[in-house]
């Protein structure tokens, strides 16, 4: 069944890649399969310098999902693109980097950076983090910033750009809207929803930073529900993602309004997620009487 | 390429309070498991994988024994589990300790404390098999969760102390490294303060130490279960450990 989807700067032979931070940049799931069967790779952030993250505990399970606050931790854009990216650039896959900040100054020059190599396809712009004091998540929350660091990372940089929307907002299509008016190649939604868990013997916080990105099957039907309210008012692509575990679930998601999709917490229980929903997908998809992933674009109800 | 296995339960036992024994069947595994590492066990209903550090194995049997504590609802399912049934692993994760670290003709320290006393076990019975003396020193919160005494005791002069002095000697681990004598290093696995405590008093000696961390992914890539090192650097538990240098970890 052909599987492949084309969005603005990737060729995906299937819509299916791990999501930003959920991966690393792939190294530990090579020594699971071949990254080459996925149709993109989204590494994990990118800031201009190196980051350590928060403090630990970062992680804490949930019913039906987790909380992270990792917070940003990585080696910086500049050893990003010298070693990480030629090693994925090894595999027969689309990549897309995820550019974070604290500034708009910081989005440009990470931005501006992914210019020196020709082996990312594409930017998944991070105004969604909400784990980090100084960082990123304002500019998700006020269209009127989103509008402006959209804006400024588009001229900075010669690829297409897609917003990660923070769930976190009054009206999601508002911010959609926004980030579309100001020139956004496609949309990536959604982040993590802030949550919080107390250790009963003690009432603190489980995890260091207090509060976490909830992630997981548990914000599933807000995803779902979020892209289908974009769907009907922005026209650009939708990367969705959100508690994504099954082909059922990668069906539901396309049929609501996304154009591909982004597996994150299911890579932790079960390492080979991405490939077990790439190979049951053609089957779901006939299940339901569709005859390729464009033919659910095509004929879902809710296009613009 | 590293697979999921699915691990047959061939026995469950309850060895002190809120601790179990279990048994599982997987031969690749029990060959290639050095002592420290550790299975990724998955428990319907649940989104993270329990990280269980292994005790033994038994190759011939191809035989994995791990050990873990009744501290939540992930562990009360995996409890809960029956010879027969199968459980969905990952493994052996992480780089464990290393028995050629230790000469022959050494004298060398084993400190566990409470869950972290079956991967010192497993390396306790491998170095018992080179002309090594072995001194351990067991720590439980109090007499009902004490276990593996008499498994030590035929390997290794044994201590046993416990938090509130109901067994043994009172008190924490490190009240009895004034009477176990002069050793080459040592080795040590159990809980964050546990392991501070020891490497600040054993801090001229050669050591090594195992960390427990949530988890995310368990291999790496996730970055939750990271830990800084001297050099300003940070290291990855699941991954990079969870067995360490004392000297090379802040902890």
């Amino acid at each position: 069944m052909n599987l492949e989807v084309k969005l603005p700067g990737l060729t995906l032979k299937n819509p299916i890649m791990p999501a930003s931070g959920c991966f690393g940049f792939g190294k530990e799931y090579s020594d699971y399969y071949d990254l080459s069967r996925l149709g993109a790779v989204i590494m994990k952030a990118a800031t201009q310098f190196e980051r350590f993250g928060n403090p630990t505990p970062r992680v804490a399970e949930t019913s039906s999902g987790m909380l992270n606050a990792i917070g940003l931790q990585n080696p910086g854009v500049d050893r990003i693109i010298g070693t990480e990216v030629p090693r994925l650039a090894e595999y027969d896959m689309s990549i897309i980097a995820n550019v974070a900040g604290s500034s708009l100054e910081e989005y440009i020059f990470v931005a501006k950076a992914f210019n020196r190599t020709n082996e990312v396809h594409a930017l998944e712009l991070n105004i969604s983090c909400p784990n980090v004091k100084e960082g990123g998540i304002q500019f998700g929350t006020d269209p009127e910033m989103a509008k402006k660091v959209t804006a400024a990372v588009k001229e900075a940089s010669q690829l297409p750009v897609y917003v990660k929307l923070s769930p976190i907002v009054t009206s999601i299509v508002e911010m959609a809207k926004a980030v579309e008016e100001a020139g956004a190649d496609g949309l990536s939604m959604i982040n993590t929803l802030t949550g919080m868990r107390l250790h009963l013997p003690t009432g603190k916080p489980l995890i260091a930073n207090q509060t976490g990105g909830l992630s997981g099957a548990a914000i599933k039907p807000i995803a779902i529900r979020m892209i289908y309210e974009v769907r009907q008012h922005v026209s650009i692509p939708i990367i969705g993602m959100g508690g994504i575990s099954t082909a059922e679930d990668v069906l539901e998601f396309l049929q609501a309004g996304a154009d591909a999709v982004a597996v994150g917490t299911a890579n932790f229980q079960n390492p080979f997620a991405c490939v077990d929903i790439i190979d049951a997908l053609p089957e779901t998809l006939t299940k339901y009487q569709y005859t390729s992933v464009q033919d659910v674009i095509d004929r879902r109800s809710v296009n613009v | 390429m590293k697979k999921r296995y699915e691990m047959k339960v061939l026995s469950v036992e309850n060895i002190a309070k809120e601790t179990i024994e279990m048994k599982l069947y997987q031969p690749e595994i029990s060959k290639e498991t050095v002592p420290g590492q550790f299975l990724h066990l998955l428990v319907p209903g649940f989104t993270l994988r329990r990280p269980i550090s292994i005790a033994k194995v038994d190759k011939q049997e191809g035989s994995v024994t791990i050990l873990f504590k009744i501290v939540g609802g992930g562990t009360s399912a995996l409890a809960a589990y029956q010879p027969g049934m199968t459980i969905d692993a990952l493994g052996p994760n992480g780089n464990g300790f290393s028995v050629d670290d230790v000469k022959e003709g050494e004298r060398v320290l084993l400190v566990g404390g409470g869950i972290g006393v079956p991967p010192i076990y497993h390396l306790a019975k491998q170095l018992a098999e080179k002309n090594v003396e072995l001194i351990a020193v067991l720590g439980f919160q109090s007499k009902d969760y004490v276990f593996y005494e008499a498994e030590f005791q035929k390997i290794a002069k044994t201590y046993v102390v416990t938090n509130d002095g109901s067994y043994g000697h009172q008190g924490f681990v490190t009240h009895v490294f004034s009477e176990v004598g002069a050793f080459d290093q040592y080795f040590s696995c159990g809980p964050l303060p546990m392991l501070r405590a020891i490497t600040k008093e054993l801090k001229d000696i050669p050591g090594k130490v195992s960390l427990e961390e949530r988890m995310g992914c368990g291999v790496g890539a996730c970055m939750a279960c990271v830990l800084p090192t001297v050099d300003n650097n940070y290291k990855k538990i699941c991954s990079d450990g969870p067995v360490f240098s004392a000297q090379e970890v802040v902890l």
